[in-house]
């Protein structure tokens, strides 16, 4: 299979499997949750694939539909999107593992829904992942966001449905009225929105104008949830823990970030952008989003809500590495990406195998469940330190890039940041994690034992990942620098 | 403009007249029946628009005589347009009382306000 | 024998002609079969033209081989084109749904006269766009409009009745300003055909009954068409219309009336009145925004579905008067584009109802409530047109948006204006669609559904064609686009 082709059988395979899980799900459940593991397994090895090429410095492109003259529905393959698509697709196989172990113990009603649905957000995934310019990209990113709609409304009861309703409220909104008055702004001036190295409005665009763009992008870009378009990201919490952990934690929170970097070095260009005084308040605004969001998560009790703010909190990293606009920081934003999803993943899998197991989903219940779950509550600790970055676990290795970009930029406010938000991730975390080790458990208490098998299959899968990600960083690394060469010559 | 080409346009008053009256009465009466009636006297202010515009001064029945030459002409063209627009203002209102009727049959009313009340 | 010179005329004669048969076709069925396949005749007769049309052909027939102007021009070019293509889809796609709709509405012994009275709504709006005479676009603009009160007051619902007969009220008015105009023009010009009309306006010295005529010709239209604020004639009988009426009237009704109001003025109009470009801009971009903001946020708070519905249509005109009232050819685009992509979104919305009024008598917002339960392709098919609807990408609405906000930006600082104000309506669209998206999927169920399962195949079947079809023109617009845009060059090449 050519790598052109590769990308068409991407996007399409994750519908013909949600195609195939209608139709399985009327016969068996165990011919369904096959056919998700199967899938899972195909779509990673297309995707994976096609690695081999984007080493070799191949970038595979394939136009499918000229809509209007200038706009069509094109797909061009770089680094930061195999990588993230890469990421989606492996952990995906991991997900499924975990999702047929919980929605099983969880006796989750309409299984063959969530299981569509969720194919049908990774083909949305990688149609982002994959998209060769402006007007592509934003088409699966609507996709994902309705594709995800009925997850997260996936319990049906009226205050899900309130929170479903915020999370699509603020996706849509912000993606319509900035996001696609940006996208056009765009196509308007520079004639084009394909991604291009080096930028496409140097020359098109200046002064205020070029702020006010950037500006329309990153609030456009709800996914990236930086304040104040973060709401729906708690509201999502809603949604069953599979959710939350491979698309609130990598595919959809991932997009948006991975949507910003790819506009700001594809779009904007890098250069254009660090020579534009008024594109500096992003910087800003990401550090803000960092501290507010990890203030707020010190007062969360809801084990979940607290994950989510600390999403928050790190996919503004990403953006703030980006903003940081030096290419060691693009290295940075995008290593971190596959840090904090492994990371982040790990966390979302040990609340849903406590929430299985134990039916506890507030903070104070965790005294001393560690010893009732040691599997989860260490796969659990190597995740918190991942997003305190402590060696030796992957976070580390991001924010030694991002804080070498930043240094190298001489950015003090993100140095700041940096220093500041690692404390604060600290004292969330840390409380946690000795509260479930050597807190004596509350007298009276359920007795329990471990998750499911095939969720504690999957979180421990997923810790190693993260600690072998602290290892084993050199083809990312390799692989992104690429971008930074590109822009470089 | 002097009184004598004020009262050239004659025809052209009646028209604004009687077509005023007309959609003062579709507007302004609450009875259904009173309101076609009213439209049907809007139409007819038209059809006498047409028919003026058609004469010609000293203008005779558009037939061609063999051996007359120099004929004046009236303009047959608006007669004929009119004559279709009075079949569809005759469809229009026997449409209308049709409706009429079955809104009597299913309201048991005629009175505007009264079927609002009803529903 | 060539017929091909001769599409224009079948166009017209094929469902005209056809009607009084079917009135005779009194046995069960035959009768929805009869009007169905020349329904389906015409849309072949329309996608004809269109392909020809699209490749830069025209067509031009001069009735009874008298030569216009003093005989009876048909023309058809890629204005009219495109908006055959609506009209005669719009009637095949919906008469091919609509028998187990109208057998459970309509009684057996009126279905012929039912089905006449449909093919003559189709003949009128078809004469309608592709005649090139202004009296002939009268009369049959009157065989459409007293075809389809007959329609709309068929259904089983009393109070069709009276929003019928206040349609019928208001329709005969926008008719008879608009021969008042046509009178005003003739007496001038002493011409009917609009080609010609617009030569010799150039040679009159006294402008001013022109200027008139301009008034009530635009003022008439703007009544057929629903135009804010004079659009009060159409929620009332949108929502008591029998089920498929609705669906054929709101996709295709209100956009012929537009066409011609737009065809007149740049036609006709422009190239010979001073000033009447900025005049007529002037005129419809306030009331289309007005409408669409007025019209989307009654929509947001209306508790029927069908009103809510119909109450969009009025916004969804003011973004097709929008496109055109920017005179540019880019809004033209957008406005002819929308024109096609919401005849199919609206089209498939109230397909969608009709699926849901089999099983649901009461067509109330909290009367539906959970209806996705029994129905779930019903609803998935309402979704999707939805979607479009909002203007999600993807969509076919989406095209027309993205289109007309491009064409927005062309207009410097009011064009931020408009494109707040669009994608504001955009963000209301959303709101009244995903209240009823709510309410299908996840409100408690109030009343049960009074049958089994989903709607009858037949019905069903023609939804998803229309809901794929919003797909499909959202990813592969370019048949629609290059139409429309063949047509806004030829009304701007006019101009100029």
């Amino acid at each position: 299979m050519n790598a052109d082709t590769a990308i068409l059988v991407a996007i399409s395979l994750p519908m013909v499997i949600a195609l195939g899980i209608a139709v399985a799900g009327r016969f068996s459940d165990n011919l369904r949750e096959a056919v998700t593991l199967f899938g899972a397994a195909g779509l990673a090895w297309v995707v994976w694939g096609m690695l081999p090429d984007l080493f070799a410095g191949h970038r595979p492109a394939v136009e499918v539909s000229q809509l209007m003259p200038g706009i069509s529905i094109a797909f061009r393959v770089e680094p930061l999107g195999m990588l993230f698509a890469a990421l989606a697709s492996g952990l995906w196989i991991i997900n499924s593992v975990y999702s047929i172990g919980y929605m099983r113990a969880n006796k989750e009603k309409n299984q063959t829904r969530f299981y569509c649905c969720f194919a049908l957000a990774l083909a949305a995934t990688m149609g982002v992942a994959f998209a060769g310019n402006l007007f592509t990209l934003f088409l699966f990113y609507e996709a994902l966001t309705l594709s995800t709609y009925p997850l997260v409304s996936h319990k049906g009861d009226a205050a899900t449905v309130r929170s479903a309703r915020i999370y699509l409220g603020v996706l849509l909104c912000t993606s319509i009225g900035l996001f696609l008055p940006a996208i056009i702004w765009t196509y308007k001036v520079a004639g084009t929105g394909d991604f291009t190295v080096g930028g496409i409005l140097a020359g098109h665009i200046g002064g205020a104008d070029v702020g006010l763009l950037l500006g329309l992008f990153v609030f456009g870009v709800g996914k990236a949830a930086v304040m104040p378009v973060h709401r729906w990201l708690p509201a999502a919490m809603v949604a069953p823990t599979p959710v939350s952990a491979l698309l609130h934690a990598v595919a959809v929170v991932k997009a948006g970030v991975f949507t910003i970097t790819k506009i700001i070095v594809y779009v904007f260009g890098v250069d254009f952008l660090f020579a534009e005084p008024s594109s500096s308040w992003l910087v800003y605004a990401a550090a803000f989003t960092i501290i507010a969001a990890s203030v707020v998560a010190l007062r969360q009790q809801n084990l979940k809500r607290l994950l989510a703010y600390s999403t928050v909190a790190q996919l503004s990293y990403v953006v703030m590495a980006a903003a940081v606009l030096k290419p060691l920081a693009e290295v940075g934003a995008a290593v971190h990406m596959v840090a904090h999803a492994f990371g982040k993943i790990t966390l979302f899998f040990a609340a849903g195998a406590i929430y299985t197991a134990a039916r506890k989903t507030e903070l104070g219940q965790l005294r001393g469940i560690g010893r009732r779950m040691p599997w989860t509550m260490g796969a659990f600790t190597v995740g918190a330190l991942s997003m305190i970055g402590v060696p030796p676990t992957g976070g580390f290795v991001s924010k030694w890039y991002i804080l070498a970009g930043a240094f190298e930029a001489g950015n003090l406010v993100a140095i700041f940041t940096i220093i500041a938000s690692t404390a604060l991730n600290a004292a969330y975390f840390l409380p946690i994690v000795y509260m479930a080790w050597f807190a004596t458990e509350e007298a009276g208490s359920k007795a329990h034992g471990e998750a499911p098998p095939m969720v504690v299959l999957a979180l421990t899968a997923t810790a190693l990942l993260t600690l072998g990600f602290f290892f084993f960083n050199g083809p990312v690394i390799e692989l992104e620098s690429q971008v930074v060469r590109e822009v470089a010559q | 403009m002097n009184l004598l080409e004020l009262l050239g346009y004659f025809n052209y008053w009646v028209f604004a007249i009687v077509l005023s009256v007309g959609l003062y009465t579709v507007i302004a009466k609450v009875n259904l029946v009173k309101k076609l009636i009213g439209l049907s006297i809007f139409q007819s202010a038209v059809f006498l628009m047409y028919i003026t515009m058609d004469k010609v001064e000293g203008g005779t029945a558009p037939i061609i005589q063999k051996g007359v030459e120099n004929q004046v002409f009236s303009n047959p063209l608006p007669q004929v347009l009119i004559l279709t627009a009075i079949v569809v203002g005759v469809s229009t209102l026997a449409l209308g009382l049709a409706i009429v009727v079955r809104i009597s049959e299913c309201y048991g009313t005629i009175e505007e306000d009264e079927i609002l009340d009803a529903d | 024998m060539d017929l091909t010179i001769h599409l224009p005329v079948l166009q017209v004669i094929v469902p005209m002609l056809a009607a009084p048969f079917v009135l005779l076709l009194k046995p069960r069925g035959l009768a929805w079969a009869g009007a169905t396949s020349v329904a389906l005749l015409s849309f072949c007769i329309a996608l004809s033209m269109a392909v020809t049309v699209a490749g830069g052909g025209h067509f031009s027939y001069d009735m009874g081989g008298w030569p216009a102007p003093y005989g009876i021009e048909l023309s058809v070019g890629a204005f009219s084109a495109l908006l055959l293509l609506i009209v005669t889809g719009a009637g095949a796609l919906s008469l091919l749904a609509a028998r187990p709709s109208v057998d459970q509405q309509i009684e057996q012994e009126r279905q012929p006269l039912f089905y006449a009275a449909w093919l003559l709504v189709l003949a009128g709006l078809v004469g309608i766009t592709v005649s090139a005479d202004a009296f002939n676009i009268f009369v049959f603009m009157e065989i459409s409009s007293l075809a389809s009160y007959v329609l709309i007051a068929g259904g089983p619902d009393r109070r069709a009745l009276p929003a019928v007969f206040k349609y019928l009220i208001m329709g005969t008015i926008g008719a008879t300003f608009y021969l008042i105009g046509v009178g005003l023009v003739y007496m001038m010009t002493g011409t009917l055909n609009l080609a010609d009309m617009e030569a010799r306006i150039g040679g009159v010295t006294d402008i001013n009954p022109i200027l008139v005529a301009a008034g009530f010709i635009t003022i008439g239209l703007a009544l057929k068409a629903a135009v804010f604020p004079l659009h009060v004639w159409l929620p009332n009988a949108y929502t008591h219309a029998p089920h498929m009426v609705t669906v054929f009237l709101a996709a295709c009704a209100t956009k012929v009336a537009i066409y011609v109001l737009i065809r007149f003025d740049f036609f006709v109009f422009q190239a010979n009145l001073p000033g009447h470009q900025l005049q007529f801009s002037l005129f419809l971009l306030p009331l289309a925004l007005l409408g669409i903001l007025v019209a989307s946020s009654v929509a947001m708070f209306e508790g029927h579905l069908k009103r809510l519905l119909a109450v969009s249509s009025v916004a969804q005109i003011g973004y097709i008067m929008l496109g055109a009232s920017f005179l540019t050819q880019a809004g033209l685009l957008a406005s002819f584009a929308h024109m096609f992509n919401h005849a199919l979104a609206k089209g498939g919305l109230f397909l969608a109802v009709a699926c849901l009024a089999i099983h649901y008598r009461d067509l109330r917002l909290d009367q539906l409530a959970g209806a996705a339960r029994s129905m779930p392709l019903t609803a998935a098919a309402f979704v999707v047109c939805g979607l479009s609807l909002i203007g999600i990408p993807g969509t076919a609405g989406f095209i027309s948006k993205w289109l007309l906000i491009g064409a927005a930006l062309e207009r410097g600082f009011l064009g931020f204006v408009l494109v707040a104000i669009i994608l504001v309506s955009s963000l209301m669209a959303l709101v009244y669609i995903w209240r009823v998206v709510e309410t299908l999927y996840f409100k408690p169920a109030v009343v049960e559904a009074q049958g089994p399962g989903e709607a009858p195949l037949q019905l069903l079947l023609v939804t998803w064609v229309v809901a794929l079809a919003n797909i499909g023109f959202g990813l592969f617009p370019q048949f629609p686009l290059a139409l429309s845009s063949a047509a806004a060059e030829l009304l701007l090449g006019h101009t100029l």
